[in-house]
């Protein structure tokens, strides 16, 4: 289902652009607006929430697509974390659907997917290390690294089981927007892949934007 | 099947863990059927390695696990590989059953008033399970749900197959590295009984038949026959 926000950028009281293969960490308390905008399109934002709070509390994918009997996320869809709560709910989506089992390339996983000659090319995982590592105010490490969210990719499953990275169904401009039910830490991995497809081997920046609790 | 080292029986909606060395085989049989066993892998030596169900899927554009898959590490190893499986589906997507979960679909059965015969729950057995080597919340992973079938519509939604697994099913892992293993009887959290299903699953170690060139497993995929090699890039390190 495809909802467009009523919000406009010029009232946001937060807003940055995420260069591809950076990571992005910042705190977005309970109420806000959050949305992330896939600016030149078919990018990949790998995405993980911890409760700020309570920071060893985190997304958790099985729990979200379980809770609602989907795969795929949009609109409607409450975010949930290990511990059963709620921590985000999406409220509008230009794209449509959005995946949280391909999880995030690291450079082990590309040695598999790819070739083991490229161990070495950047990945998320790295991002996710280096951002945990350099804010470890935060007692966060490797441990947390769950499951993430790809918002923007298009990953289809098929009735018989099989699995594919698609074209993506995002574009230029297009975004998805959410409202925290708690205080969220927000870790973003700006996908740095060059071997996938799914982002015509280029990536490109997001934006990220934060309302303030109306 | 090798010489069988050891068999035992879990009941159902009961947990246990064990290590596993480099080599050995662990077969499971739904002896019932319709049994669910939960499951989570994580390497002794370094347990922040542990079993990515994304991986999994993704090195191996699955939804769905069956003979030929390995299972893989976030380090992009192989825990192991299914070599026999006579069900065809397993699940690594859903997760775990929860106490409020099982409470709202099958009742409350306390220990205080059941005993041993108490309703537990797959989220809480992992945590009891992995608390043992120091693991806990931070550390749960999407988890395999062996014997269990959840297939996709076109849009999404998630269809639970009672039917997916008759008794006497089984299932053959052969350890490609040495591996914890977490596992629980507990239901499928999809699954629809109208009573708490209590499917007991018996489980065989042996040894498993060393790896040869034309194995079917390493050559499933082309990105087994990675994986495999970066395992024994693994021994050859340590």
């Amino acid at each position: 289902m495809l909802k467009e926000s009523n919000l406009a950028a010029a009232q946001a009281s937060y807003r940055a652009i995420v260069p591809a293969g950076d990571y992005w960490l910042h705190e977005v308390k309970k109420g806000q607006t959050f949305r992330i905008v896939d600016v030149e399109g078919n990018q990949a934002a790998d995405t993980l929430f911890y409760n700020a709070r309570d920071p060893h509390e985190r997304y958790s994918a099985t729990d979200t697509i379980r809770a609602q009997g989907n795969v795929y996320l949009g609109v409607g869809a409450d975010l949930m974390s290990q511990d059963g709560n709620v921590m985000l709910t999406i409220v509008a989506d230009t794209v449509g659907r959005h995946d949280t089992l391909g999880g995030a390339c690291a450079t082990e996983s590309n040695t598999v997917r790819y070739a083991l000659e490229k161990k070495t090319m950047h990945a998320c995982r790295d991002s996710y290390v280096l951002a945990l590592a350099e804010h470890d105010h935060w007692g966060l490490s490797k441990r947390d690294i769950s499951h993430n969210i790809n918002f923007f990719m298009n990953v289809p499953i098929t009735p018989e089981g099989g699995l594919t990275f698609a074209d993506g169904v995002s574009g230029p401009g297009k975004y998805v927007e959410m409202v925290a039910r708690m205080d969220v830490l927000v870790l973003i991995s700006n996908c740095p892949q060059l071997n996938n497809p799914c982002n015509a081997y280029n990536p490109t920046p997001i934006e990220v934007l934060v309302w303030e609790v109306p | 099947m090798s010489e069988l080292s050891y068999q035992d029986t879990l009941p159902g909606g009961k947990h246990w863990s064990f290590t596993l060395r480099r080599g050995t085989q662990l077969r499971l049989t739904d002896v019932e059927g319709g049994a669910n066993v939960g499951m989570a892998f994580y390497n002794p030596a370094n347990l922040l390695e542990r079993y990515n169900a994304p991986d999994t899927l993704k090195c191996q554009h699955t939804f769905k696990l069956t003979r030929g898959n390995c299972l893989y590490s976030d380090m992009g190893r192989i825990f192991c590989s299914i070599t026999e499986d006579s069900v065809g589906w397993h699940d690594t997507v859903c997760g775990n059953t929860t106490k409020d979960m099982v409470a709202k679909r099958w009742g409350v059965k306390t220990y205080q008033a059941a005993r041993n015969e108490w309703f537990l729950n797959g989220h809480d057995s992992f945590l009891v399970e992995g608390g043992k080597y120091g693991l806990g919340r931070r550390d749960l992973v999407a988890n395999v749900n062996w014997f269990s079938k959840v297939a996709t519509k076109e849009d999404g939604t998630m269809v639970f197959d009672p039917n997916n697994s008759p008794a006497g099913s089984s299932v053959t892992l052969r350890f490609e590295m040495d591996t914890l293993v977490l596992l629980h009887t507990c239901p499928h959290p999809l699954n629809p009984s109208p009573d708490y299903p209590k499917k007991p699953v018996t489980y065989q170690i042996s040894q498993a038949a060393p790896v040869v060139e034309d194995d079917f497993c390493r050559n499933f995929r082309p990105e087994n026959r990675r994986g495999f090699e970066n395992n024994r890039l693994y021994t050859l390190f340590g």
